[in-house]
């Protein structure tokens, strides 16, 4: 009994972690190897979420049609849902990639920002849109008549890890190819790439949209697996700013790095709330704030210290021709 | 026949005309040098031809073609190479895959092929890398192919965007003091280089140098530039010998 | 409407202050100070601290001028928080930013830095008052007094703009007239002439995050007194002071000026139409505008 307690703890904590490497794998490509300062990453989460949820629900029928609201259900299976959750971030990480991909790293971090805040206000005010603070609820697992389901977990994980190997293969694909190779010379000297003939803002446009539908297949992911989302979810700090401490803990510039620094980070996130429940009473409710304290500081020793993480990028990485 | 024309090109930075109405023709074949004073616009005339800066006026011809204003990278694909003063290398990048960057339109740039088109991007990659090691070979840094580029000494990454230039197939390369902050050995062999792809590939060179030895040594003819306009062309004797250019030089390193 | 207006100049005036600092060390530090708004948040906190518990155990009267909702108490306050978020912003600096200097890091390193300081900052505070809204003056009534054309206007907010006027007024003189403020003028326009030309570039940098932080706590402590305290209330200025920053074009003062004005008024004016929760979105909004039209503002050249 106990032991099984503790065997279903594991799983849901490896869920977690594997959701967010995948975002993680996202960032990398956007950080890591293009230099691309995006710290919105929430909006993607979130609109990835949302989407997948709303693909894949049915449109209310009869008295629930009063308290629920969405835009669409398809009822469609949860496939579409990733693939949905994907183009959609793709096409907004375009829109936000227009004006400030020409400009400065600042622009777009700033417009990343502001688009993950605004979105987050927007799903909490319409409620046309998706059922505004109280969200969407019920989302269909996948596969889930296979099995008992107070034993799901087990088949989520296998899905959640199935298909972080499956990005994890395309990314390293693409980096390791010329296309990583020009993502990384842009990321060393803009002025230089032109110079020798890339189109930088194309290939920045390219690694931004394929970064943000990678976040978008995470956000649609997460959706499924708590399988009830709402506006309140997609803060800087759960959603933007962990997943940056986990990708400079791991290595940026490395895809094991990011999957590394996903578990580790998450570990640590979840270790320390053992550690918060001794403190006493009075104190308690202000344990996450401790907790993200202690990860901020850890980030700027990093940052200080450790610039390269814990798997800095590898010396050669255009390796396909070994 | 002038493969590289400028004509009438002017920038202005606030108030200060920097290229100031400056016209000049580079001969295909030549090596050509630049010279001028410092702050004489070498470097901005430079910038105005790859597309780093966009003229306020006038006109830039290569081969015929107008190429005034374009971007960067499509400048580059009229084959048009150019370095810059202090060297721009990809700093976290081996050498190696400095120059395998270089080529243009590799089938594995796109990022699609690298999921469906693995065999054509294996072949290919395989060709540039064989001519990346042998281009290594010739300016002689292929024992540091695999190093970081930010770790080589300041003259070689000289040799380094030499041999970015060279794995470019360019037509003409833009030299922005490239014997700047090099030990006498070294030049010595840049020079060699230069000439030599000049005379075996038919590159075209205009260079920008201070170090007036290897401009009297190399270039033939060399253009004088002085307060953003052409003040004088001609073989290195005659520039040597011109008096306005002494003038110009006034107070200079060249007397 | 003109109420609106008049609001909107009162927000934009606190925007002004914040972006003001913002542009100053984007322009002579070179990079995005994320942590400006939470600078915003400490110094509002700081006040609140000296005026709930400082000051009463030194026994300062808890006293009101006239018709305005603070008294002594806040007088007092005052120049000493805007002096101690000076000193974090100094503090900052030397424990974090000077390391990444000097070890030549990239300037989105120094910005990704400047997130971690917001966010230890916003923490230490969520741990030491909490996540709820505070006041400085709770349960005081605050009357309005009306002026022409039906404009409702509370004392405080007069007073407002009376002290972000005499702190502009005063930067205005300090970046004038005084050596280290010229020398900031200088930097900001050449770095690296500012150097060969022999100015302490470190000790210019140590001014500018004094003043930016003291403008930053400036702008906190005038909004709590005219609406409250609250843990992310600076975070939430963060987009605004950004748009006005841009639209002011980095670096300018005075366009940092003018563009937190003209930010806060559109806020203000949008809540006749929109839900005024929706203020964040339309300053977001704004910006990306100014992006697509003229991304290097409207005192950039070209
Ligand atoms: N980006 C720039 N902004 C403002 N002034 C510049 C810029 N680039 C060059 N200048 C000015 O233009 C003039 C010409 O500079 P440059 O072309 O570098 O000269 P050279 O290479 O011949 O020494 C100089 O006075 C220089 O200060
Ligand atoms: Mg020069």
């Amino acid at each position: 009994m106990e032991l099984t307690g503790l065997l279903a703890y594991l799983i849901s904590f490896a869920i977690m972690a594997g959701i967010y490497a995948v975002f993680a794998l996202g960032l990398n490509i956007h950080w890591g190897y293009t230099g691309l300062f995006n710290i919105g990453i929430a909006g993607f989460f979130c609109v990835g979420a949302y989407t997948s949820a709303m693909i894949t629900t049915p449109q209310p029928t009869g008295v629930y049609a009063h308290y629920v609201h969405q835009l669409f259900g398809w009822h469609l299976p949860f496939v579409f849902g990733l693939m949905g959750a994907a183009l959609m971030c793709g096409l907004l990480a375009f829109f936000i990639g227009l004006p400030t991909l020409k400009l400065g790293e600042d622009y777009l971090a700033i417009a990343t920002l502001g688009i993950a805040e605004s979105l987050r206000l927007i799903f909490n005010n319409e409620q046309w849109l998706a059922n505004g603070p109280r969200g969407l609820m019920g989302l269909p697992q996948p596969l889930a008549h296979l099995i008992d389901a107070r034993h799901y977990n087990y088949i989520y994980l296998v899905i959640v890890l199935a298909v972080m190997a499956l990005i994890y293969f395309l990314i390293e694909r693409s980096i390791r190819s010329p296309w990583g190779r020009v993502l990384r010379a842009i990321r060393e000297d803009e002025v230089s790439a032109s110079m020798s003939g890339k189109d930088v803002f194309a290939f920045k446009m390219q690694a931004l949209i394929f970064g943000a539908m990678v976040m978008g297949v995470g956000g649609a992911l997460y959706a499924h697996y708590s399988r009830s989302i709402s506006p309140s979810v997609f803060t800087p700090l759960y959603g933007t700013f962990i997943i940056w401490v986990m990708l400079m803990a791991g290595g940026s510039g490395n895809n094991k790095g990011a999957v590394l620094g996903a578990f580790v980070m998450w570990g640590i996130w979840i270790g320390t709330q053992f550690l918060t429940d001794f403190l006493p009473y009075t104190v308690k409710s202000r344990a996450p704030y401790i907790r993200f304290l202690v990860i901020w500081i850890l980030l700027e020793f990093i940052l200080l210290y450790r610039p390269e993480g814990l798997l800095g990028e590898e010396k050669r990485v255009s390796k396909l021709i070994e | 026949m002038d493969i590289l024309e400028v004509k009438n090109l002017v920038k202005r930075f606030g108030g200060l005309k920097a290229v100031n109405g400056c016209s000049l023709g580079v001969k295909a074949g030549t090596i050509t040098g630049l010279i001028g004073p410092n702050g004489a616009g070498k470097t901005t005339l430079f910038n105005l031809i790859t597309g780093h800066l966009k003229p306020d006026g006038g006109q830039v011809l290569f081969q015929g073609r107008d190429i005034t204003g374009l971007p960067p990278h499509e400048i580059f694909h009229n084959k048009i190479y150019r370095t810059f003063q202090i060297t721009r290398e990809f700093s976290h990048m081996t050498v190696l895959e400095n120059l395998m960057l270089m080529p243009e339109d590799q089938v594995g740039e796109r990022v699609w092929n690298t999921w469906f088109r693995f065999n054509a991007i294996y072949v290919q990659e395989k060709a540039i890398k064989e001519k990346a090691l042998e281009v290594l070979e010739f300016v002689g840094l292929r024992r540091l192919a695999n190093e970081y580029a930010g770790e080589l000494s300041g003259g070689q990454k000289k040799l380094l965007e030499l041999a970015r230039s060279m794995m470019a197939d360019p037509d003409m390369v833009l030299l922005d003091e490239p014997g700047a902050g090099i030990n006498p050995s070294l030049m010595q062999k840049l020079m060699a280089h230069i000439r030599q792809l000049c005379e075996e590939k038919n590159i075209t060179f205009l260079l920008i140098e201070h170090d007036m030895n290897l401009v009297m040594n190399l270039c033939n003819p060399v253009i004088v530039l002085s307060e953003g306009k052409k003040l004088t062309e001609g073989t290195p004797e005659e520039v040597k010998t011109d008096k306005r250019v002494l003038e110009a030089y006034l107070g200079g390193q060249y007397r | 409407m003109v109420e609106l207006i008049f609001y909107g100049i009162v927000l934009g005036s606190i925007i002004s202050l914040g972006a003001i600092g913002l542009t100053l060390v984007y322009g002579i530090i070179r990079f995005a100070n994320f942590a400006h708004g939470d600078f915003m948040t400490v110094g509002a906190y700081i006040t609140l601290f000296l005026i709930s518990i400082v000051m009463p155990w030194l026994g300062i009267p808890d006293t009101t001028f006239g018709p305005l909702s603070f008294g002594l108490r806040t007088l007092l306050a005052f120049p000493l928080a805007i002096g101690a978020v000076g000193g974090v912003a100094i503090l900052l600096d030397r424990i974090l930013y000077q390391k990444l200097r000097r070890s030549d890091s990239n300037l989105v390193i120094m910005a990704m830095a400047s997130l971690g300081a917001a966010f230890i900052l916003r923490m230490i505070v969520l741990i030491l008052w909490g996540a709820d809204s505070l006041f400085y003056r709770p349960g005081l009534l605050r009357p309005a007094v009306e002026l022409p054309l039906n404009v409702k206007v509370r004392p405080d907010q007069i007073l407002i703009m009376a002290v972000v006027c005499i702190l502009i007024v005063s930067l205005h003189l300090f970046l004038k007239n005084s050596k280290i403020g010229k020398a900031m003028r200088a930097t900001a326009d050449n770095m690296e002439l500012a150097l060969v030309s022999g100015i302490n570039t470190e000790r210019v940098i140590l001014w500018t995050w004094g003043i930016a932080g003291a403008l930053a706590g400036a702008a906190g402590i005038l909004y709590a007194i005219d609406v409250q305290v609250h843990p992310y209330m600076g975070w939430n200025f963060l987009i605004p002071i950004f748009a006005a920053t841009i639209l002011g074009s980095i670096g300018n003062v005075y366009g940092a000026l003018i563009g937190g004005l003209v930010i806060g008024v559109v806020q203000q004016v949008s809540t006749a139409f929109l839900l005024p929760t929706y203020k964040l979105p339309v300053a977001f909004l704004m910006m990306i505008l100014i992006l697509f039209i003229r991304p290097k503002g409207i005192f950039g050249s070209k």
